[in-house]
């Protein structure tokens, strides 16, 4: 199980085969797993600590959910060492999920001047 | 990338035993990627006709409101009882149709012809794979999309009939149908989406894995570049389409509101749902793939042009580099222009500058791309046989499409020319003598390799002048009634608006009578353009067992691939071992022995 | 024949084929749970009013560590196919599965509670708070009733004013029928039945259950989509994300029953498919982790 395609032609390049390697990675693993048992907590925590500011309530809590996924993605889908190909994908998609969802909103809150009350929308 | 990893796998076949699938595992439940193509293409063919014929008869209710369709009045009441009584379309047959036409024109007929018919036999040959990447994943393609079929299919039989929304579905009134036509339409959508979801990731995987040794990048045929980013279209644009399918059924079936907004009043009755949701919602979700998918279909109809001029004009396509980047841009930017869609939507001033400039920006690579195939023609020694005709007049029509797609791009004429006939004759410029063109040109081109026959010149070339006549004689009017205010998707072809009704007297936007009676001439033109079909379907047919056999494996003496195996090739593709040493288009190389040189071909000796 | 890089990579890319095929699938996937997230985000901002506890926290703290455990746990199990040890990948891969029964046994759990709660809205004011007053006492009825749409709502800071007959008033049908209706009561020819209000705001202490006449209700709705788009997106997302989970455990089940035959057969493509399955339970869990914030605690 330990030939390895990319040592072949990149010298410098860690064997992810290796036992040694997998073993190494394991411990990251359940490292991860605890930052996101202890994120978990700390989202519910923040939801009986009331915050008055929506906006800071709203940003904390998805500041911390993107940390987590940020920690799924990078260490248990392998993103943190993966191929520029994937990379390119990715990197294409959320520039178009980022325009659905960042058009749409402005779309549906820009309104003609004329149907504007006191420069609220009637 | 000058692998030389395939080697090994490559040449596997020739030694494997030949062992014989059986009827139903080769034609049926087939994993090879050509069988899955023809089986794609006829099958869109299929309901490319019956699109056809669903306009035609709502073509002959717009021309002559009221009176019974000739030949079918019967047939359409028998099956479809009371809505086509005495053989007359009732307004919700005509809705029914006017929105299947649209649906299977575009996600039936088009796109599985444009992208999956001919991506999946010719990609895979182009850049000298064995299969696609996924053959499993690529035969669950085909069914989900057989699936799709069959249900829109049905559901014209279903009490109440198909759905009558239009192809873009528009909730409300989408949903407050009160037949379940919609039901279908969209459990039929989830499944073609599905189907094209899973292509998408089969060609973009099959594009970046399995390409032969020395086949780079920038060593690829223009159409394969077409294909790949079509599929990242799919991919990408659709499943936001696909959440607003779910959420519609979940409206429909289950009487939730995502597009229902508080207080909708229905015949004079507060509808009876929760409310508090937004109609504008399913337009976005719906464009967001609604704007793409036009270059879902355009795209491709691009590539085989490009393949088909390059070809028959024995000289390098004009400014390669530039298609491909071009081509790579529009896909990037057809992302961000669909709100053009919904001008009138009431957006305020600010966004709809943003998705004008947008729209304005992506015409930029459009004509890069027609300007470098305008080019390509410059001095060639031009062989004007059926599908370089068709090649060839695919230019200036979908120029015709593109031009006239400016003023609707640009909000204040789009105030004007919204929703009326200059619309459809907009687009079906782009699609009908556009992308149809390049497909019928597709089909004239490589169903040699298909068969090992050609198909007939003469049939073909009938078909051509009376396709070109037809077309241009039924969309060309089409601008002027639109310009004039005739607004689409009326079931009387706009006799309540004329100036000849009594009730509009004085009314000065009125339809004059001139307006009306363009109805009748684009009719007869429609039927024209029917008449010119029938020698194609002879033609395809007839030529699978007259056709004149080919004389040699590259009848066209073409550079790509595809043609430098057997015909038609076996289940692997190739019979040795490719690899690839130069581009994709070397024709007419000064000092070589032919005028043309396939991409395998090692160095040839130099003429002195 | 055979597709080339199905197991090893193409040293260009440095990806077999189906690395590549289960990440263009999971970008659409992304657009796809975009899309909905989008949809969620603008009903939301549209909306007049949003309601808030629908939904109980610990449950659904409890199924978000299910489902973190149960991405250690296939990772773990990748792992161990690398080190070659397949007992435990069967161990993990098994308590993987385990995981996302446990996940959706405790969904279908929160499911059936709502399907089985019900809101009455009053055809107007006066009657309303008639019924107010027989659930939660004739001084403090009318107040208690009010707490709880101002609670739901969070209402504290608003001006507005709610007449009763916007008001309504939570609750139990007799014999907790599922996804009753006013139309299945009226067809069912009940002219009354028996309706438990809820405990008012911040105790447990269940009202007596009240004698309600259908004709004086405007409208009757269990907590199904068709209640509120709030409970519209609610199902839509859960359920579309519990299909994904389902379908992910049906297919890593199907890598632990066939693991045997594969690893005599080809190690590296059983790893690999346990790589490619992982990626997709790991998104899964990945979405759920944004899902429960924005459902349950926001």
């Amino acid at each position: 199980m330990s030939h390895d395609h990319s040592s072949s032609h990149d010298p410098s390049h860690v064997d992810h085969n290796s036992p040694e390697y997998i073993q190494k990675t394991i411990k990251k693993y359940l490292a991860v797993g605890g930052i996101l048992f202890g994120g978990t907590v700390l989202t519910v925590a923040m939801y009986y600590v009331h915050i008055p500011s929506v906006f800071w309530t709203v940003t904390i809590a998805l500041l911390i959910a993107t940390v987590k996924a940020g920690f799924v993605a990078a260490v248990f889908m392998h993103l943190s060492d993966e191929r520029k190909m994937i990379y390119g994908v990715l990197i294409c998609t959320v520039f178009f999920l980022i325009g659905l969802m960042g058009l749409t909103l402005w779309a549906m809150n820009d309104f003609p001047f004329f149907t504007l009350v006191d420069g609220k929308p009637a | 990338m000058q692998s030389t990893t395939t080697t090994t796998t490559l040449d596997t076949h020739d030694h494997a035993p030949h062992h014989d699938p059986g009827f139903l595992r080769s034609y049926v439940f087939s994993t090879d990627h050509k069988v899955i193509g023809i089986q794609y293409g006829f099958t869109a063919l299929m309901f490319l006709l019956f699109g056809f014929l669903l306009v035609m008869c709502m073509r002959w209710q717009i021309a002559k409101p009221g009176v019974p369709i000739p030949l079918v009045s019967g047939l359409l009441e028998s099956l479809l009882g009371d809505v086509a009584k005495g053989g007359v379309m009732s307004p919700d047959l005509y809705n029914s149709f006017g929105a299947m036409h649209g649906t299977i024109m575009v996600f039936l007929a088009i796109v599985p012809l444009a992208f999956a018919a001919f991506g999946n036999f010719v990609v895979p040959l182009q850049i000298g794979a064995v299969d696609m990447a996924f053959p499993r994943v690529n035969m669950v393609s085909y069914q989900c999309f057989a699936g799709g079929g069959v249900v829109m299919f049905v559901s014209f039989f279903i009490p109440g009939g198909a759905a009558q929304a239009g192809w873009t579905s528009y909730s409300p009134l989408a949903t407050i149908v009160p037949t379940h036509g919609q039901t279908f339409w969209l459990i039929g959508m989830v499944l073609l989406i599905t189907s094209s979801l899973l292509g998408a990731v089969n060609f973009i995987a099959t594009v970046i894995q399995l390409r032969a040794p020395g086949m780079t990048w920038m060593r690829m045929p223009f159409f394969v570049w077409t294909q790949f980013v079509t599929a990242f279209i799919l991919l990408l644009a659709f499943p936001p389409l696909e959440a607003a399918g779910i959420l519609q059924l979940v409206d429909k079936v289950l009487g939730a509101s995502f597009f229902l907004p508080t207080g909708l009043v229905v015949s004079g009755k507060l509808y009876d749902v929760s409310g508090g949701g937004s109609p504008l919602l399913w337009q976005h979700l719906f464009w967001f793939l609604g704007h793409p998918e036009v270059y879902v279909l355009i795209l491709p109809a691009m590539g085989v042009v490009s393949e088909i001029i390059a070809c028959n004009t024995r000289k390098p396509l004009w400014g390669y580099k530039s298609l491909v980047y071009s081509v790579l841009a529009v896909g990037f930017v057809s992302f961000i222009v669909w709100a053009h869609h919904m001008y009138l939507t009431g957006m305020g001033t600010k966004i709809s500058t943003f998705f004008q400039t947008t729209t304005m920006i992506i015409s930029i690579p459009s004509v890069i791309i027609l300007t470098c195939l305008f080019m390509s023609l410059w001095g060639g020694s031009i062989r004007f046989n059926t599908p370089m005709l068709f090649a060839l007049a695919f230019l200036p029509m979908f120029g015709i499409g593109g031009l006239t797609g400016l003023p609707l791009g640009f909000n204040f004429s789009d105030l004007h020319l919204h929703d009326s006939y200059y619309v459809i004759a907009h687009f079906h410029y782009v699609v009908a003598p556009g992308t149809i063109f390049a497909l019928f040109a597709g089909v004239y081109f490589w169903y040699p390799k298909m068969t090992g026959r050609y198909m007939s010149e003469t049939l073909g070339k009938i078909h051509f002048w009376g396709s070109l006549i037809g077309m241009n004689l039924v969309f060309m009017p089409m601008f002027f009634q639109g310009l004039y205010g005739m607004s689409r998707r009326m079931s009387d072809g706009g006799a309540t608006y004329a100036l000849s009704n009594a009730a509009n007297e004085g009314v000065v936007t009125a339809l004059t009578g001139t307006v009306i009676k363009m109805n009748v001439f684009i009719t007869h033109a429609a039927f024209l353009l029917l008449l010119a079909q029938i020698p194609f379907i002879i033609n395809v047919f007839m030529s699978m067992f007259n056709g004149k056999k080919v004389e040699s494996d590259n009848p066209w003496q073409a550079t790509t691939l595809d043609w430098q195996t057997p015909t038609p090739p076996p289940h692997g593709n190739f019979t040795k071992e490719i690899v690839v040493h130069r581009g994709p288009y070397e024709y007419s190389v000064p000092g070589h022995p032919t005028d043309f040189t396939p991409q395998n071909a090692p160095e040839p000796k130099l003429v002195k | 024949m055979e597709i080339p890089y199905a197991v090893k990579p193409r040293p260009d890319t440095g990806l077999y084929n189906a690395k590549l095929g289960i990440w263009l699938f999971l970008a659409s996937e992304v657009m796809l749970f975009g899309g909905l997230f989008s949809s969620y985000i603008l009903l939301r901002v549209g909306a007049d009013l949003w309601p808030h506890g629908m939904v109980s926290i610990p449950v659904g703290t409890f199924n978000t560590f299910v489902l973190i455990a149960s991405s250690v746990t296939v990772v773990m199990s990748w792992a161990s196919l690398k080190l070659g040890r397949l007992g435990d990948f069967k161990k993990y891969m098994a308590l993987t599965i385990a995981c996302a029964l446990g996940f959706l046994g405790v969904k279908s759990f929160e499911y059936h509670a709502k399907f089985t709660h019900y809101d009455v809205w009053f055809k107007d004011a006066a009657t309303a708070e008639k019924y107010f007053k027989a659930a939660y006492g004739e001084e403090k009825g009318v107040e208690a009733a009010r707490k709880l749409f101002v609670e739901r709502f969070h209402l504290h800071n608003t001006k507005a004013v709610y007449e009763a007959n916007q008001v309504q008033l939570p609750g139990h049908l007799e014999g907790n029928p599922l996804f009753a209706t006013h139309r299945s009561l009226a067809s069912a020819k009940k002219e009354t039945f028996q309706f438990t209000p809820d405990a008012p705001f911040g105790t447990h202490d269940h009202p007596k259950p009240i004698e309600v006449k259908l004709s004086d209700v405007e409208r009757l709705s269990a907590y199904v989509p068709k209640h509120s788009t709030y409970f519209a997106i609610y199902f839509t997302i859960t359920a579309l994300h519990g299909l994904h989970v389902l379908g992910g455990a049906i297919v890593l089940a199907y890598f632990l029953f066939t693991a045997n035959t594969w690893w005599k057969k080809n190690p590296e493509q059983l790893a690999n498919r346990v790589e490619v399955g992982g990626l997709f339970w790991h998104f899964v869990d990945l979405v759920w982790i944004f899902l429960f914030p924005i459902i349950y605690l926001l």
